[in-house]
């Protein structure tokens, strides 16, 4: 499918040893794809996040489940430019200072974001979906002038096929099933060819067969890429997750394998045990 | 070739040759060599309103545009068409030289005002390619002072619209004062000369009507280009779910001051062409009421569309010229009843009546 190769690059710019930081160009080669620090969120004195810190390490699949309302939509928001937040640290790789640019900015330094909605262009069809959300040259005179060209034509096909919507290829994304429209906004996130896929609640309404056919997709993708995915639906997460955080009123509560999760004391009382 | 092809089909095309001949050929051959006796002599009147219809047409375009694909409802067009009006006005003030009531090089309103020069904002006026480059910038730097604000603050929908309405109603009012310089509530009138041809001349309403004809027909042009472009389908995309658009790595920013722009200045263009051949400009082309009609044409004839607009502004505006003849009074009442009765029963306008009506 894709290839990306996040360290490949950075390890040419190493000189003897010491390691050259080139602003606005991704660094994975600590290993580390995001890094959050000492994050607070409060609206209007409500604090939906409390002091949340939390790496994700390039290439890592991580799984984040919580009660409603813990805060993990927000976080994403943090992490995506879409919320300031009033105090803390967010890096993508070492270079990207989150927290000081702007949505579109963060999107084109390779963070991809599926939304809990899902929310594609319904007026579009699911051809321009894909093609809108195609890493490209984004500014206006590209797209006036620029034309697709036949390398990008068949990367839509690929992913077309990839998300099983190649038959709806003229269909306007409104009229698809909820989940065919999980499914497309996937596909626009991995046009985009992003380095940090964050994806939040990205099964909810798909069948078990989607479901199924998510998990797959997912642990795909991971090495290549590092993942975020929120989700309630436990059996997808088990069926994915290598280490999981549960989230609790706007910080982290516990971290590790599913079953030491599962077994955590404070876990039960505040989420599973309910 | 291949550009051509994208922009219209065969038919497409066709309809745009019929109208340029009858626009560049038919209409000047009816009003100027036909005899006046005949039943296909067209009056310097009737050529001059078609020609004012065009430019509405103009103006509806660039709403529609603006509106209909990029949900920019804008309205205060009615100021960037003033303004483009307002500055090929003082070129023909300038024109009219010593002939004026007073005898003097000064316009009437600067004598009466006891003004023994004109002012500095007058300055190059007199030059016709000045005042046609200054059509286009000052709607233009306009709209996008005010665009930049306005989007980058993320102002957007109703909010949007309330601020455009004030903006030209503070316009209207300060073009309404006599110590603006632009006439005060009588505005500019009694034009002589433009370009050296005499305004009032049927050779030279013949000549404007197929300047502002060939000017709506690039526009639509234009416009067809943007929004076949991948530009139009980001355009479209903003409108429906601005977020997602950034998520997908676009600055929203950029796209809607672009539309923006193009579309107040072809509102420039637009009253410009009005002027000379209404033969005057007066503030109350400012008047927020009128930029709220511009907004009903484009509701009328078809929001999405680049066709509908035009039409709608057709259609409204040959409702008022002969409703007004009646019962002028009632006018406004009854365009804000075709406002619901469209809104409510036509929302794709007069455009979508049509296409149901080609499928079944
Ligand atoms: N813009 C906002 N203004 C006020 N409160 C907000 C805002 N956004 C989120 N909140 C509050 O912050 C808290 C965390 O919300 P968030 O959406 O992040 O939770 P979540 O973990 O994603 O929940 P869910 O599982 O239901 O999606 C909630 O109590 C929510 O009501
Ligand atoms: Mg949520």
């Amino acid at each position: 499918m894709m290839s990306i190769s996040a360290t490949a690059n950075s390890e040419e710019r190493s000189i003897s040893g010491a390691h050259v930081l080139i602003p606005g160009e991704l660094d994975l080669s600590h290993g580390v794809a995001l890094y959050l620090d000492a994050i607070n969120v409060s609206f209007d004195g409500f604090k939906a996040i409390n002091n949340l810190s939390l790496t994700i390490d390039a290439g890592e699949l991580r799984c984040i489940i919580g009660p409603n309302g813990a805060g993990k939509t927000t976080m994403m928001d943090v992490i995506t430019g879409k919320t300031r937040p009033d105090s803390g640290t967010a890096f993508f790789g070492q270079t990207f200072d989150l927290t000081r640019m702007r949505e579109a900015q963060i999107a084109h330094a390779g963070i991809g974001r599926k939304f809990q909605k899902p929310t594609v262009f319904e007026q579009h069809s699911v051809f321009d979906n894909l093609e809108l959300a195609l890493k490209a040259d984004k500014s206006i005179w590209g797209s006036l002038f620029s034309r697709r060209n036949h390398e990008q034509t068949e990367r839509i096909e690929e992913l077309m096929e990839l998300i099983r919507l190649q038959d709806f290829c003229h269909r306007p994304a409104g009229l698809l099933a909820h989940g065919q429209k999980q499914w497309l906004e996937i596909g626009m996130l991995l046009a985009q060819e992003p380095k940090l896929l964050l994806l939040d609640e990205p099964v909810a309404g798909m069948t078990d067969e989607e479901t199924e056919r998510t998990a797959e997709l997912f642990i795909s993708l991971a090495g290549k890429h590092s993942l975020v995915v929120v989700e309630h639906d436990m059996e997808f997460v088990n069926s994915i997750a290598r280490k999981v955080t549960v989230l609790h009123e706007g910080s982290v509560l516990a971290e590790g394998s599913m079953s030491e999760v599962q077994n955590d004391a404070r876990v039960i009382e505040v989420y599973l045990g309910r | 070739m291949d550009m051509l092809k994208k922009l219209y089909g065969p038919t497409g095309w066709a309809a745009i040759l019929v109208a340029l001949v009858v626009m560049l050929v038919m209409v000047p051959v009816m009003a100027l060599l036909v005899p006046k006796t005949s039943a296909f002599h067209l009056s310097a009147y009737t050529v001059t309103l078609f020609g004012k219809y065009l430019c509405y047409g103009i103006v509806a375009l660039a709403m529609g545009l603006a509106w209909g694909y990029g949900g920019i409802l804008s309205l205060g067009h009615g100021l960037f068409f003033s303004l483009g009006g307002y500055m090929f006005g003082m070129y023909l003030m300038r024109m009219i030289g010593g002939l004026g009531q007073y005898g003097s090089n000064l316009p009437d309103f600067m004598v009466f005002l006891d003004w023994k020069t004109y002012p500095w904002w007058w300055w190059g006026t007199d030059h016709l390619a000045y005042v046609l480059l200054m059509v286009v910038l000052v709607p233009g730097v306009l709209a996008f002072v005010f665009g930049w604000f306005a989007f980058r603050s993320r102002i957007k929908g109703v909010y949007f619209s309330i601020i455009t309405q004030a903006l030209t109603y503070a316009a209207m009012l300060l073009f309404f004062r006599n110590e603006t310089g632009f006439g005060g509530n009588n505005g500019f009138t009694d034009f002589k000369f433009i370009a050296g041809f005499p305004v009032a001349a049927a050779s030279t309403r013949a000549g404007l009507f197929a300047i502002t004809g060939l000017v709506l027909i690039v526009a639509l042009l234009a416009c067809r280009f943007i929004v076949l472009s991948k530009f139009g389908r980001v355009l479209t995309a903003i409108r429906d779910a601005e977020t997602r658009v950034m998520f997908c790595g676009y600055n929203p920013l950029p796209y809607k001051l672009a539309v923006w722009v193009f579309s107040a200045v072809l509102c420039g263009i637009a009253g410009a062409l009005y002027v000379p051949q209404v033969g005057i400009i007066n503030p109350s082309e400012m008047s927020p009421a009128n930029s709220i009609e511009i907004a009903i044409w484009a509701a009328v004839g078809g929001r999405g569309t680049l066709l509908g607009p035009i039409i709608g502004a057709g259609i409204v505006n040959a409702a008022k010229s002969w409703f007004t003849m009646s019962f002028p009074e009632y006018w406004l009442y009854l365009l804000g009843l075709i406002f619901v009765l469209v809104t409510l029963f036509l929302p794709q306008g007069v455009m979508g009546l049509l296409n149901r009506w080609k499928r079944t």
